[in-house]
């Protein structure tokens, strides 16, 4: 499904991925840890499409396709989805609104009829269920004086409206305490399927308990320096990054 | 002949020509008022109050001050511009004249007629001489122009104790029968003790030629008695308007003017509260969106003289191309006027590189128990929320349009007619380019 190849990005002439290499198939769930600067939340991004990032080498390809040109919107449409780290407060735009514009944004791009106010409703109570989040709670502006948990329990709710081929994660844990962990982590494995692929960033195992990986991936200064199986995660929760470094 | 040569040449024969006895109170008023307008004429940049609004070219131009009114209008030219989804009373004029046949007017419960018939009528004589010119006076110099012509407009008398019971809208439209015109309108709106009443008004240029509007309103508010004033601005490229705004409040009344700025070339609004009792309290809400050279400026005052009063300001800007905004706002709370809470909020967002906002807070206390507070903000676009709603699938310039309507949403909440509010968010969405596919 997704296919990093040699990946070069930089911001400010400063060079934060040097080399990434990565695949991912449908139906798999990777994580990928490391330590604080080595580069997941630039990674994340670049597969995103912020322009902020200056990709010099290398490509991101989705589903044969290769994404460099397309805008962020364009390769949303195309199933990207990117649970950010830090959602961005939108005042005036209720969590309903924002949704309903996304989704059918995303309907037009690929050639679909709007989706019905009626099976939008109904489409959104069931996933808001889901997420077990409060009804009341989808009239508010988006993400504006939300909990971090709240932030985060947003942030996939809309990937549940979305149904992206590709999610990433990016530090989804951060700021959860352990029910909202769950429940989050609960969301996502609803959500997965043999046809979508999921990346997980993470500082901690503990996340991963719950949502449970194919593969671990270790970056450290902008490259991949250690995959493994789930049980990398374990060991690097013993044992620090200290030693692949 | 400049322009105001010929404007002072031609008062008396407007005088003459005029509807008035000569003796009448109004006729000195009258005289008085162009005698100030000779003195001071128009003023320019050197004056401080106009610093960033330069009157130059604009009065270079050869306006017709009577214009021909020969053009028949009918409803279907003018309908677009009227709130048709709401039972209105409706005041009509058309190149300055009184449009009887289209307007919907009232003497029953409450008087929603017109200015010349107020001054000439005995019935109203007591109304005129207690409020006509008595707070727009000695103001300055455009408002004494308009006063020495003024001849029409809405009179709006709502008896104490009456709640007018739909929306009055005052419009007025230029059909464009020379090729510069000049227009004055004056609006005189008097708010019985705890009565109500909301008004909507608009100025409309039908043509593609030049019109400059100086319009005056005196809006006197009585005891616990509400008030609420919409002016939308949405008019032409050609068209300019320099409006004056007075409010005079009494005790336990509630007063508000919302100024929607969308349109023509040049806006000067002056809005002016004065307190004169206890427990007032005022808002002023006002969003401009401006385009290509478009100017507007919003000049504001709020003076505090009685104690226990507040004042509510939030007004927004958002500038695209080359287009330019002012906003002065002035908050005096005088030594009396104890337990003041006034409040103002000034909002900023530039799109591009050619826009410019001058902001100006200006804030006078001279009483020590007051809340008062100012915020002003000049700022751009906020990158990472663009991101990321693209990266939920929504287009860049959706992304776009959609923040800014997120920032200037609060003042549109100030909205109390439902209608109104609807329509008003269209002409935002349109005014931004966005086509938002649900209502705020």
């Amino acid at each position: 499904m997704l296919k990093v190849k040699n990946i070069h990005a930089s911001i400010n002439d400063k060079e934060i991925l040097n080399g990434i290499n990565l695949e991912v198939k449908a139906g798999e769930v990777h994580a990928i840890m490391g330590p604080n600067g080595s580069g997941k939340s630039t990674l994340s991004a670049v597969i995103a499409g912020k322009e902020e990032f200056e990709v010099t080498e290398g490509s991101v390809i989705l589903n044969g396709e290769d994404l460099d040109e397309l805008a962020p919107e364009e390769r949303a449409h195309k199933g990207v989805f990117l649970s950010f780290q830090y959602p961005v407060e939108i005042p005036g735009v209720t969590v309903t609104n924002f949704i309903k514009t996304a989704i059918n944004e995303t309907r037009k791009a690929r050639g679909e009829e709007e989706l019905p106010a009626k099976d939008m409703l109904k489409l959104i109570r069931e996933k808001a269920d889901l997420l077990e989040i409060d009804r009341k709670f989808l009239s508010r502006s988006l993400n504006e004086g939300f909990s971090g948990g709240e932030k985060k329990r947003n942030e996939i709710f809309q990937m549940a409206m979305l149904e992206p081929k590709l999610a990433i994660l990016d530090e989804t844990d951060s700021g959860l305490d352990i029910d909202a962990l769950k429940i989050v982590a609960n969301g996502v494995n609803k959500l997965k399927s043999k046809d979508n692929a999921v990346i997980v960033i993470t500082h901690y195992q503990r996340l991963l308990d719950y949502i449970v990986p194919d593969f671990v991936h270790v970056l450290y200064n902008g490259k991949i320096v250690k995959s493994g199986g789930k049980e990398l995660a374990l060991e690097l929760e013993a044992k620090g990054y200290d030693w692949l470094k | 002949m400049d322009l105001k040569e010929k404007l002072v040449s031609s008062f008396l024969a407007f005088e003459n020509k005029g509807i008035l006895d000569l003796d009448s109170n109004v006729h000195s008023i009258r005289s008085k008022a162009i005698q100030n307008f000779e003195r001071d004429g128009f003023p320019t940049k050197k004056d401080e109050e106009w610093k960033y609004t330069s009157l130059r070219s604009l009065v270079k131009n050869d306006f017709s001050l009577f214009p021909k009114t020969e053009k028949t209008v009918g409803f279907k030219n003018i309908k677009e511009y009227l709130m048709n989804d709401i039972e209105s009373y409706t005041l009509i004029f058309i190149d300055g004249v009184f449009s009887s046949f289209l307007s919907d007017t009232t003497h029953d419960d409450c008087d929603v007629c017109v200015l010349s018939s107020a001054l000439t009528r005995p019935k109203y004589k007591m109304v005129v001489d207690n409020y006509f010119n008595t707070i727009a006076k000695d103001n300055n110099s455009l408002t004494e122009l308009n006063t020495a012509f003024s001849v029409e407009g809405a009179f709006i008398n709502i008896p104490k104790n009456t709640i007018v019971p739909k929306p009055i809208q005052i419009l007025n439209f230029s059909t464009g029968s020379e090729k510069e015109v000049m227009l004055q309108p004056r609006n005189l709106v008097v708010v019985g003790e705890n009565s109500h009443v909301q008004i909507i008004e608009r100025h409309q240029n039908l043509s593609k030629n030049t019109v400059l509007t100086n319009a005056v309103t005196e809006i006197f508010v009585h005891k616990r008695a509400i008030a609420d004033y919409y002016k939308i601005q949405d008019d032409t490229e050609n068209s300019s308007l320099i409006d004056s705004t007075f409010v005079s409040q009494k005790q336990q009344s509630v007063a508000s003017v919302n100024t929607y700025s969308f349109g023509g070339k040049l806006t000067r609004n002056n809005l002016e509260f004065y307190h004169e009792g206890e427990h007032i309290t005022s808002h002023l809400n006002g969003i401009s969106i401006l385009h290509d050279k478009q100017h507007v400026d919003n000049h504001t005052l709020v003076n505090h003289k009685y104690p226990n009063c507040e004042s509510h300001e939030l007004y927004k800007g958002i500038y695209s191309d080359k287009s330019t905004g002012v906003f002065n706002g002035k908050v005096i709370v005088q030594q009396e006027a104890q337990k003041t809470n006034a409040f103002q909020q000034n909002n900023n967002i530039i799109i591009d590189d050619g826009a410019t906002i001058n902001a100006k807070p200006q804030l006078e206390i001279f009483a020590d128990d007051v809340k008062c507070s100012h915020g002003c903000t000049i700022g751009q676009l906020d990158e990472s929320a663009l991101f990321y709603m693209q990266s939920r699938g929504i287009p860049k310039k959706e992304a776009k349009g959609l923040l800014l309507f997120a920032f200037g949403n609060d003042v549109v909440e100030k909205i109390k007619i439902p209608q109104l509010k609807t329509r008003i968010t269209k002409l935002i969405a349109k005014n931004l380019d966005v086509d938002l596919g649900f209502e705020l």
